[in-house]
């Protein structure tokens, strides 16, 4: 009799009790997956020492009105352009012109240094880089799929969603710059 | 593995091995004895060449890992070392190079013919899933690989197709960053990323390996599909696999390898692009960047749609399509060859993909049909290539989510045979069958 009763109390045969135990064992399970996982996939993000080379310094003194300078940022091209009086009032002459990524040209430089135009020279469309000087607007001109940017970068034409993005940067002194 | 095994061990340990391992017995069901429609034509020969192009490029692709160096100062010039210094290397590489190209040749062939003999229909769906996985794998493995060389187009190409996903930017900024990030292991296309490219090529072709023994399942459950489409009612209506298709498959191969063997020894190069014999620069884009010739059909539906993230649908939605093909094609009838509106449908489905990958090569703003001229500048102007582009990836769609759903009820297909004998006797009569389809093998 004594061992009918007991059989009764055990609480193995509960239902919701054994529900309980596989549900915490199975949630036990996938946060410890996901926790080996994560290591796994975040190794692809870039590593410590990608992420050191964050800044550069460079000397603009030598890029003559009307010119551009590449430099390399973080495996990217970086235009520095020195813009000619004409280029700047051109551009600001479209400040309200139709854009798809409206801004006006003063935006896009730093005050007192509109001569200098420093974006990623990275088209915003799949990542070309555009050419010089050409286009309709004297910007650039992206070879892949035709999009084209003024002199302030802008996106004027083709399928680019965005304007030449501006990186982080500073004048560390009248012709010296810090990138990044 | 449909059906019961004909397989007798012959030897004391062929006996004692199959009791153990029946590993002699699959492969005997599978290759020898596998019943399999007498109607195949040459169509159907492109399984068994698909099959050697995989055994080629996993061969061609171990060896030159032993030479290849992925690093992105060093990858251009070790393949340089390849074509020059290594003994064959020159050979190997191209045998590797355009055996990539012979592989897709024949996978569209394949998936052509399944797609005009309705073999993606019941009970062959899983096979024809299966399929379009090895196909996915396959463009997956071609583009790494074709970033491996580190020249210019291999660079660019891995440029602008990681860009692809930087689309996911318009729907939740950020995004789209994050993954190009993570994908190249950095903020451009780097030594990182040809790292990892490097990592997933060699991967990945054991992976197709491993599908491919899926997708032979898979046929083997219900069988080949057949030219008249209908099913296997008897077996008057096989013949075994071998020496049958062995011997039909065999000379097919032969014939397909006279023609690889032609652009290896003589075009060894007609299939690339000289930008790429210049190394990597990421400073400076070639002026016409072109994907392979076997990307070009989705490179046009890319460019055919102005909006960056629509575009990336669309050509991700291309390759869809084929996974959606068995649910959205409600036909009963399996071979266009009784389906004489559906079979006109599919030459033009045809020939807007050839139209596509043409739209592909070309620049987006050069013009087909001439209508007048540019008055400032002189130049022609009227049909461009991306107009072209967008009536023919139109089309690309409607075959799949319009033609095919609707012609099913609509319409008027041509009796079908009742058996496979049937079209092929004079009046249905099976008795004439016993001559034609002894075994040849069982008389010497
Ligand atoms: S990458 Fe510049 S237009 Fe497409």
């Amino acid at each position: 009799m004594a061992e009918t009763v007991n059989a009764h109390e055990t609480h193995g045969d509960d239902p919701s009790r054994r529900d309980f135990i596989h549900i915490a064992a199975m949630a036990t399970g996938a946060v410890g997956v996901a926790a080996v996982a994560w290591p796994f996939i975040d190794q692809m993000n870039p590593s410590a020492d990608t992420l050191a080379l964050a800044s550069i310094e460079q000397d603009i003194g030598k890029v003559a009105p009307g010119q551009q300078l590449v430099v390399k940022w973080r495996g990217k091209p970086v235009f520095v352009r020195h813009r000619t009086p004409a280029e700047i009032a051109a551009s600001v002459k479209d400040d309200h012109a139709d854009m798809r990524d409206p801004a006006t040209d003063a935006s896009r430089t730093k005050p007192g240094k509109q001569e200098w135009l420093i974006v990623i020279g990275v088209c915003t469309h799949l990542g070309c880089v555009p050419n010089f000087g050409t286009g309709d607007y004297g910007g650039w001109f992206c070879p892949c799929h035709g999009s084209v940017y003024d002199t302030a970068g802008r996106i004027r034409k083709g399928p680019a969603p965005r304007n030449l993005e501006l990186p982080s940067y500073e004048f560390t002194g009248p012709t010296k710059v810090k990138i990044g | 593995m449909s059906g019961h095994s004909k397989y007798e061990p012959k030897t004391g340990f062929e006996r004692w091995l199959d009791v153990r391992l029946p590993i002699v017995r699959m492969a005997y069901d599978t290759a020898i004895d596998f019943p399999t429609p007498k109607n195949l034509n040459y169509w159907w020969t492109f399984g068994g060449i698909l099959a050697v192009c995989l055994v080629i490029q996993i061969v061609t692709g171990v060896v030159l890992a032993m030479h290849y160096v992925a690093n992105a100062g060093l990858a251009f010039n070790s393949v340089e070392h390849i074509m020059r210094d290594v003994n064959h290397g020159w050979m190997i590489r191209y045998i590797h190079a355009n055996g990539a190209s012979m592989f897709f040749l024949a996978v569209y062939v394949h998936i052509a013919r399944g797609l005009y003999y309705g073999s993606y229909k019941a009970p062959r769906e899983i096979l024809w899933l299966l399929g379009c996985v090895i196909y996915l794998l396959m463009m997956a493995t071609a583009f790494m690989g074709y970033v491996l060389p580190w020249g210019q187009m291999s660079y660019y190409g891995a440029v602008v197709i990681t860009n692809l996903f930087s689309a996911f930017d318009n729907v939740i900024p950020g995004v789209g960053t994050a993954i190009t990030t993570w994908l190249w292991g950095g903020f451009a296309v780097d030594n990182a990323t040809l790292n990892r490219f490097f990592s997933l090529h060699y991967l990945l072709p054991f992976m197709i390996a491993g599908v491919v023994g899926l997708h032979i399942w898979a046929l083997h459950v219900p069988g080949n599909n057949n030219p008249v489409g209908v099913d296997v009612k008897s077996k008057e209506d096989t013949v075994p696999f071998h020496p049958y298709y062995t011997v039909k498959d065999g000379f097919a191969i032969l014939v397909f390898l006279l023609l690889f063997s032609w652009f290896v020894f003589f075009a060894p190069e007609a299939l690339g692009h000289a930008d790429n014999q210049v190394m990597a620069n990421p400073l400076a884009t070639p002026s016409h960047i072109v994907p392979e010739w076997y990307f070009l059909p989705f490179y046009a539906i890319l460019r055919a749609v102005p909006d960056k993230l629509f575009g990336v649908l669309g050509m991700f939605g291309a390759i869809a399509m084929l996974f959606a093909l068995p649910w959205l094609d409600t036909s009963k009838v399996r071979s266009m060859r009784y389906r004489p509106t559906a079979r006109w449908f599919f030459f033009l489905f045809i020939a807007a993909t050839l139209g596509l990958g043409w739209c592909g090569g070309k620049l987006p703003d050069d013009v087909v049909i001439p209508i007048g001229r540019d008055a400032v500048t002189g130049d022609p102007t009227g049909f461009t290539v991306v107009m072209l582009s967008r009536v023919l990836a139109v089309y690309y769609f409607a075959y799949f989510i319009a033609v095919l759903p609707l012609l099913g009820l609509f319409e008027k297909t041509l009796p079908v045979p009742d058996t496979i004998s049937t079209p092929v006797l004079p009046k249905g009569g099976a008795a004439m069958l016993s001559g034609a389809t002894a075994s040849p093998e069982k008389k010497g």
